[in-house]
């Protein structure tokens, strides 16, 4: 009667041992290591290793295991001592086209990585690191699509000698403006085949021939998508310039974007680089005209005056050659023929073509870079959320023409190695296509992650040995078999939460500790159904079955509400709440098998292979 | 062993009065404090910055004050947390100075004044997303108990998902309650054990139901009162060990588990406490009232029985 087939044990012990082998990766530790990994031109491969272990070697620091995986290299050392100046002398050979991190790298044992077992992946809450959540100003994305409409419109009525007064951008659409009805016809048609998704109109307001253009829904959505794509992008090549081993950067809504740096403690910098947004424009110097004068207040009508970075003030054309925008890549490096240090610019296609233009007629004029910040700050007024833009802009290079070029170009004459990869950073940094605000952040020093990790494991350790101890006192033989199973859920936990690799917080492990005080609660429904059923004069053997039996009903229904609770915090809940669901439903999964099925086997092992029992110990 | 043993059923169902009249005043008092004292809504809803420091020794307060005053920032909050060395300092959102760099000013600020301290934690929420999280908060409460209503509804019958969950509400409002009286900061965490508390205390109702409806079966000729009795004391004993149990995890989270998991296990508690008693003597009370009878469980039962014999097949 109450024995299990076989192929039910087998199954048990099966899941159970699978249970143990993914949770082992937890008890190993990690170990302190350097990653490298190539951005740019760099190649991360054999050789590089080589050179390394020779560097490393000549140091007297000891490797204890070097692993390469498709581009990245991962140097794993016995402390974090050596761990520390071999970061350093890592960063001094490989120099700038690599992105070097600290790491704690799982100590996974070989034969358990080939069965992708792995440890816990942890949350920021307990290993330390910064969380911000990035929003992208979407307004601003379509302010500016609408600006290069404005500039691709008088382009092409120029090119094509169709005459305008003004073109410009009114009430989030394209404006141009013309003398007559003929010529706003010809505008027309040319722009209507150029542009078939605009949405174009005409109107006469007080004499004047106006031909507007809006861009339409759709057009919208894609330009709200790429703003987002690319400020992920940008973000990746900021976050790899800040050196950080695992980060996370993803899309959380249409809008939004999540970053995650581990490790990260200098979160003032790590803000200053993420969090500031940026454009950059190509102008002519204005060579003629005094800028004595134009600090005086008398700018001319065709330049604008800028201040440089030592507060210099130059003239510079209102006519921008190109924006950030058109900027595909900045990179720094040296001058292969004077020997300095120099930042090479690619541009795109039309950002090329204007290039060459200007430079064609300009060699020997200077030519400057403007870097401006745009910050933008969400305050409260009269409790309502509002947001402001504050705009800073500043001259970061002049530089003289010596050539005509377009696609490639390179800027020497630079002081040092650092300004060129700092120029290079706020070249790539200008290439952003909508300013970022961050909504929202989280930072957690290593030293209270790690405090957190302990603290979360204490209250499971006391928990379960405090509940372990009572249901031992309190139904002997079958409380022991409660706790064995309880401890089987326990390592099923872990092992499910190990291959899903879903994120552990600390509210995560609050919940392990919870859905362990909740599993007991299925087997001390049976305990008392067994008891009852004893009491009502049943043979051991009948009352067994009917307690398991008939709990089983009961079990079910009230963790699936249990369940119904977790799903919808895992729905409507953020990061360290998302955490806590999971281990939840989770939990309540396990505890339904291991209190069911694993408790069941082990009863039937102890009292089922006699036919005739005198006597329970519950 | 054995703590609870009952010879006889315990009449809970004629002391309905009495329990309802308690239940209505604890739950009168939890309204008007919220009404009256409000939740102590933690940065995760409000907005704003919250930036805990640690230091060397002895952490002087009145001087980080001081030098927080000097700045402009009289209405930060400054208090210690946890240790004398720990110190929380809380920072309203600010029409002016309301952006992600504060807490990187204040920071500087502190460490200029003493080079002991050291950045532990800071959160900030922004205006919009302080919205948003209140928002879903809200939708999650309401998505739990609706749909542990419709679960008990198809599982049991009506009465009891209004039972189950007008009593849970209850636990709910009371948890909020005490948080709002003893002004315990109320954050998502705390949100997340409420939640987790609703999940948890349906159990104890849906034990004493699904005992109402085999009692049915079983006692043709007992009345509704005393099918109910019944069910809830041959659960009592399970009732009180399997709280206990949880209780038992709940206390270990809160003396050990650190400030952080301190607010969410003490919502768990108030919860488990509450729990008990609100699944015993206000659900049941109220699936009375309501008029259930033997009839209502009728469809199910013929289930039930069908399956029943499945199973005892060898």
């Amino acid at each position: 009667m109450n024995k299990y087939p076989l192929w039910k044990n087998l199954l048990i012990a099966l899941v159970l041992l699978a249970g143990v082998v993914y949770a082992l990766p937890n008890l190993y530790g990690d170990d302190p290591s350097v990653q490298v990994l190539a951005t740019r031109s760099g190649k991360v491969d054999a050789s590089t290793l080589d050179r390394l272990e020779q560097v490393l070697q000549a140091q007297g620091i000891e490797l204890k295991r070097a692993e390469l995986l498709a581009d990245t290299l991962l140097l794993r050392f016995n402390g974090t001592e050596p761990q520390l100046k071999a970061y350093e002398l890592v960063r001094e050979t490989l120099g700038g086209n690599y992105s070097v991190a600290l790491n704690l790298a799982p100590a996974t044992p070989a034969w358990l990585q080939m069965l992708e077992a792995a440890p816990m992946y942890l949350g920021l809450d307990l290993r330390g690191g910064v969380h911000f959540l990035m929003q992208v100003d979407m307004e601003a994305a379509g302010a500016q699509a609408l600006e290069r409409y404005v500039s691709d419109w008088r382009t092409l009525l120029r090119e094509n000698k169709v005459r305008y007064l003004t073109v410009a951008t009114n009430n989030g659409r394209v404006e141009a403006r013309f003398r007559d009805a003929a010529e706003r016809q010809q505008a027309e048609a040319l722009l209507r085949k150029e542009y078939r998704d605009l949405l174009l109109e005409s109107l006469d307001r007080e004499g004047v021939f106006l031909l507007q253009g809006g861009i339409n829904e759709q057009e919208l959505r894609e330009i709200k998508k790429f703003a987002l794509q690319q400020n992920i992008t940008t973000l990746r090549n900021r976050v790899n310039e800040l050196g950080v081993a695992e980060p996370v950067i993803q899309q959380q809504g249409e809008e939004r974007i999540v970053v995650q740096l581990p490790g990260v403690q200098d979160t003032a910098r790590a803000k200053d680089i993420l969090g500031a947004t940026a454009t950059l424009e190509y102008r002519l110097v204005d060579e003629e005209r005094s800028v004595a004068e134009a600090v005086a207040g008398r700018v001319p009508p065709n330049s604008r005056l800028y201040y440089e970075r030592n507060g210099q003030p130059i003239l510079l054309q209102r006519q921008v050659i190109i924006t950030g925008d058109q900027i595909i890549d900045a990179a720094s490096g040296i001058d292969s023929q004077s020997g300095g240090p120099m930042v090479s610019v690619t541009l795109d296609g039309q950002g090329a073509r204007r290039m060459d233009n200007t430079t064609r007629d300009n060699v020997g004029k200077r030519m400057a870079v403007v870097f401006i910040e745009t910050k933008t700050e969400t305050k409260m007024v009269n409790g309502q959320p509002q947001r402001s833009t504050s705009r800073t802009e500043e001259v970061i290079s002049v530089a003289v023409i010596r050539d005509r070029f377009s696609k490639r170009f390179q800027t020497t004459g630079l002081d040092s190695p650092d300004e060129a990869r700092n120029l290079a950073l706020l070249l790539r940094a200008g290439a952003l296509a909508a300013p970022m605000e961050i909504v929202e952040e989280r930072t957690v020093g290593p030293s209270l992650g790690a405090e957190n990790i302990a603290k979360g494991f204490t209250a499971n350790i006391y928990g379960f040995l405090a509940i372990g101890i009572f249901m031992i006192i309190y139904y002997r033989v079958f409380g022991t078999i409660s706790v064995i199973a309880l401890s089987f859920n326990a390592i099923l936990m872990v092992a499910i939460l190990s291959l899903l690799q879903a994120t552990l917080t600390l509210p995560g492990m609050a919940g392990i500790a919870l859905t362990i005080g909740m599993a007991i609660d299925a087997n001390v429904l049976i305990n008392e159904r067994i008891r009852e059923e004893l009491r009502a004069g049943n043979s051991p053997h009948a009352a067994i079955h009917a307690g398991y039996e008939r709990a089983w009903g009961t079990i079910m229904d009230s963790n699936i509400t249990t369940l119904i609770a977790g799903f919808a915090l895992f729905w409507l809940g953020s990061g360290p709440v998302r955490g806590f669901a999971v281990v939840l439903c989770i939990g309540i999964l396990t505890s339904m098998f291991s209190a069911v099925l694993v408790s069941r086997g082990i009863v039937n092992l102890v009292y089922g292979r006699k036919a005739r029992i005198a006597k329970l110990s519950i | 062993m054995e703590l609870f043993r009952f010879k006889n059923d315990i009449p809970f169902m004629s002391w309905g009065k009495v329990t309802t009249t308690i239940s209505l005043l604890t739950f009168i008092i939890a309204v008007l404090a919220l009404g009256f004292r409000g939740l102590n809504l933690g940065v995760d809803f409000t907005g704003g910055t919250v930036i805990e420091v640690s230091y060397a020794e002895t952490a002087d307060l009145a001087s980080i004050r001081q030098v927080l005053e000097e700045k402009d920032m009289s209405e930060a909050a400054v208090q210690n947390f946890g240790t004398s060395r720990d110190v929380l300092i809380r920072l309203p959102l600010r029409p002016e100075l309301s952006t992600a760099q504060l807490s990187a000013q204040v920071f500087d600020l502190l460490k200029a004044q003493d080079a002991s301290a050291e950045l532990r934690r800071v959160e900030f929420v922004g205006p919009q997303v302080g919205q948003e999280l209140y928002e879903n908060g809200g939708l999650a409460l309401v998505v739990v108990a609706i749909g542990i209503m419709i679960y008990l509804a198809m599982r049991f019958e009506w009465r009891f998902a209004v039972a189950a969950i007008i009593a849970n509400m209850h636990d709910v409002v009371i948890i909020l309650g005490v948080f709002a009286l003893l002004q315990l900061e109320f954050s998502l965490t705390v949100l997340a054990g409420v939640l987790a508390v609703l999940g948890y205390s349906v159990n104890e109702s849906v034990v004493v139901f699904d005992r109402v409806r085999e009692n049915f079966r079983i006692m043709r000729k007992a009345s509704v009162p005393e099918v109910i009795d019944n069910a809830i004391t041959r659960t009592m004993s399970r009732t009180i060990i399997t709280h206990f149990s949880t209780q038992l995890a709940v206390l270990a989270m809160l003396f050990f588990g650190g400030e952080v998991l301190h607010n969410f296990a003490i919502a768990l508690t108030i919860g488990i406490l509450f729990g008990i008693y609100s699944s015993v003597l206000v659900a049941s009370p109220i699936v009375m009232w309501l008029g259930i009878s033997r009839e209502h469980l009728m469809p199910v039962k013929k289930d039930d029985e069908g399956e029943e014999e499945m199973e005892n097949l060898p």
